[in-house]
């Protein structure tokens, strides 16, 4: 049972992004795609959440071909947390998540009980049922990234997919949003999510896959994997390496 | 008391006085009293004691007057509703992808060949169809970038064209008697409708109304962007041309009945938003109760505010227009 992706080319319709991608995702694990901005990421993101078709290659969830699927099938697998934008219309928090529910339900099917308990769960699960009747446009960026992780949630998916999950966020809550993240792995979700930090892979995925110019420099362990090195091949400039006296890495840039 | 119940209550009860005041108000008004006479007599066969008169204008004259404004308002602003939702923009109406003007173009055709009223309503409201098929047409050969944004921007060269073609139309005409029946008809009336006009009105607006209901609930999900709809498991292509569709018929049947009537499908998806919220789904109904009151008021004072008629476009334009620079000015950063 996992998200599979072996020699995958990807890209739109009439350019290439990247080739040669092997990437393996199972429950309970996080993998964190690290790479410079403007490198294909979010691509390839889009592309293993089945939105744009694979160029070439295999791409199969829990042995079936991700392309096989109907796009109702994919959503109650898969679950995708988007880049945090504030949306037109101002929708309560309760509402936004019980979008959550969509491919849980039938096309002209009023929100049931359960479905409206299951948004009331997700809420608590993640801390924030005090926002419950709020307008999403009116709560802070670390909390909508959290609502969107509850509407993900809603979807009772067996993987979670984030894009830049932290990308607009202060530092507080980049902390907050990512021990979450963390959490849910735990809770036997596969997790997935890009990066352009390499403290943030290092500190919250267990597995990396290094991407530059759309290819896979390197995958493995993020311990092992993430050098100054490697880093420095990755973003093209010097990093620094700093280490704490308990043995924590960080890394600097410049 | 939940928002939606007390929002469609008060839709309901803003219908309800609609309703009487167009009776109660006119060259020929009728008392609630005497409705409700009528009514009962209706309910029970027995002869209400009114005047001939009066049974005649109610069921005959402002009777189907009265129910074609609240069919051509609901349809518009269950319209409204639908686009704005579709293309994630709150200024949206209902003519976006060209079905206004694609219907007034059929209607000053038809009034050019001298069709007859049903021939006009037949042109225009296949006019509506044909010109957002075409704007569907060629915005989904177009496989560049957003689709909405495609369509959208479709919608607007299109609808200038139609435009083009309008004033050509116009041109053509023999300005004595045609070019005034073609101004009044784009400006928007409801003079002179009768039982007959109500079918061709009610077929459209039921079926459209229907499907755009019975989406309501994916509505919300519509209005996220594009990949993300799909990533909650919405099939966002075949939804869209059957929420384009049904938001289609019922406006060009409205078009069709009525004329060019701007600003119902614009505004009144707003007053319903103060009621009741964001959410489609409380929002549809709401709006189509709130639309058919609003279209009746107007022409309620459409027939009494002058002498004269007043073309409802016009009305609905000089009521709109300061209520949507109000709206803009006090809107916090969403939509609520």
């Amino acid at each position: 049972m996992s998200l599979e992706a072996a020699a995958l080319t990807y890209g739109y319709r009439e350019r290439e992004i990247g080739r040669d991608i092997a990437l393996d995702l199972a429950g309970g694990e996080v993998l964190a795609l690290l790479g410079p901005n403007g490198h294909g990421k979010t691509t390839l993101l889009k592309t293993l959440l089945g939105l744009l078709p694979a160029k070439g290659g295999t791409l199969m969830l829990d042995g079936r071909p991700l392309a096989a699927l109907s796009v109702g099938e994919r959503a109650r697998a898969l679950a995708y947390v988007p880049q945090v934008h504030t949306g037109t219309f101002a929708f309560s928090v309760s509402e936004i998540v019980l979008m959550g529910r969509t491919a849980r339900s039938s096309l002209f099917a009023a929100p049931s009980a359960h479905d409206r308990e299951m948004v009331q769960a997700m809420l608590q699960r993640l801390g924030i049922e005090h926002l419950t009747a709020r307008p999403y446009t009116e709560i802070s960026g670390g909390e909508r990234q959290l609502v969107m992780i509850a509407r993900a949630l809603a979807q009772e998916p067996r993987y979670v997919i984030l894009d830049e999950p932290t990308a607009s966020l202060d530092f507080g809550n980049q902390g907050k949003v990512m021990s979450q993240i963390r959490r849910l792995a735990s809770e036997g979700l596969g997790v997935l999510f890009t990066t352009h930090d390499p403290n943030q892979a290092l500190r919250y995925a267990y597995r990396v896959l290094l991407l530059r110019d759309g290819r896979a420099l390197a995958s493995g362990p993020a311990a092992e994997l993430l050098t100054p090195e490697r880093l420095a091949a990755l973003y093209g400039s010097a990093i620094e390496t700093v280490r704490g006296e308990d043995g924590k890495l960080a890394f600097l840039p410049g | 008391m939940t928002s939606s119940l007390r929002g469609n209550l008060i839709a309901l009860l803003l219908l309800a006085l609609a309703v009487l005041a167009a009776f109660a108000l006119g060259r020929f008004p009728v008392a609630p009293s005497d409705l409700g006479r009528l009514v009962w007599s209706l309910v029970t066969g027995e002869p209400s004691g009114l005047p001939a008169q009066v049974e005649t204008v109610v069921w005959n004259i402002r009777g189907p007057r009265i129910v074609a404004a609240i069919l051509c308002g609901a349809a518009l602003a269950i319209a409204g509703c639908a686009f704005q939702g579709l293309f994630r923009n709150p200024l949206v109406s209902p003519d976006i992808l060209g079905a206004s003007s694609g219907a007034a173009l059929g209607a000053v055709i038809g009034i050019y060949l001298s069709l007859g009223l049903f021939g006009i309503q037949l042109a225009a409201f296949v006019g509506g169809l044909v010109a957002v098929g075409a704007v569907y047409a060629v915005g989904s050969t177009i496989r560049r970038g957003d689709p909405v944004l495609v369509l959208v921007l479709t919608g607007v060269v299109v609808g200038s064209l139609l435009g083009a073609g309008i004033g050509l139309v116009k041109y053509w005409a023999d300005p004595y008697n045609q070019l005034p029946a073609m101004t009044f008809w784009l400006l928007g009336s409801l003079a002179g409708t009768a039982k007959p006009d109500l079918i061709p009105l009610l077929g459209p607006v039921l079926i459209g109304a229907v499907i755009l209901l019975a989406l309501r609930w994916r509505m919300n999900v519509m209005s996220l962007p594009e990949e993300e709809a799909r990533a909650l498991g919405l099939a966002t292509g075949p939804l869209r041309i059957a929420i384009i569709a049904a938001a289609t018929l019922v406006t060009a049947a409205s078009v069709a009945a009525a004329g060019i009537i701007g600003w119902v499908g614009l505004v009144v998806p707003h007053l319903a938003r103060f009621l009741v919220g964001p959410d489609f789904g409380r929002l549809m109904p709401t709006a189509a109760l709130l639309g058919g009151g609003y279209l009746l008021a107007i022409d309620t004072l459409a027939r009494t505010a002058a002498p004269v008629e007043t073309p409802l476009g016009i009305l609905t334009a000089v009521i709109g227009t300061p209520f949507f620079i109000w709206l803009l000015a006090s809107a916090r950063g969403g939509w609520s």
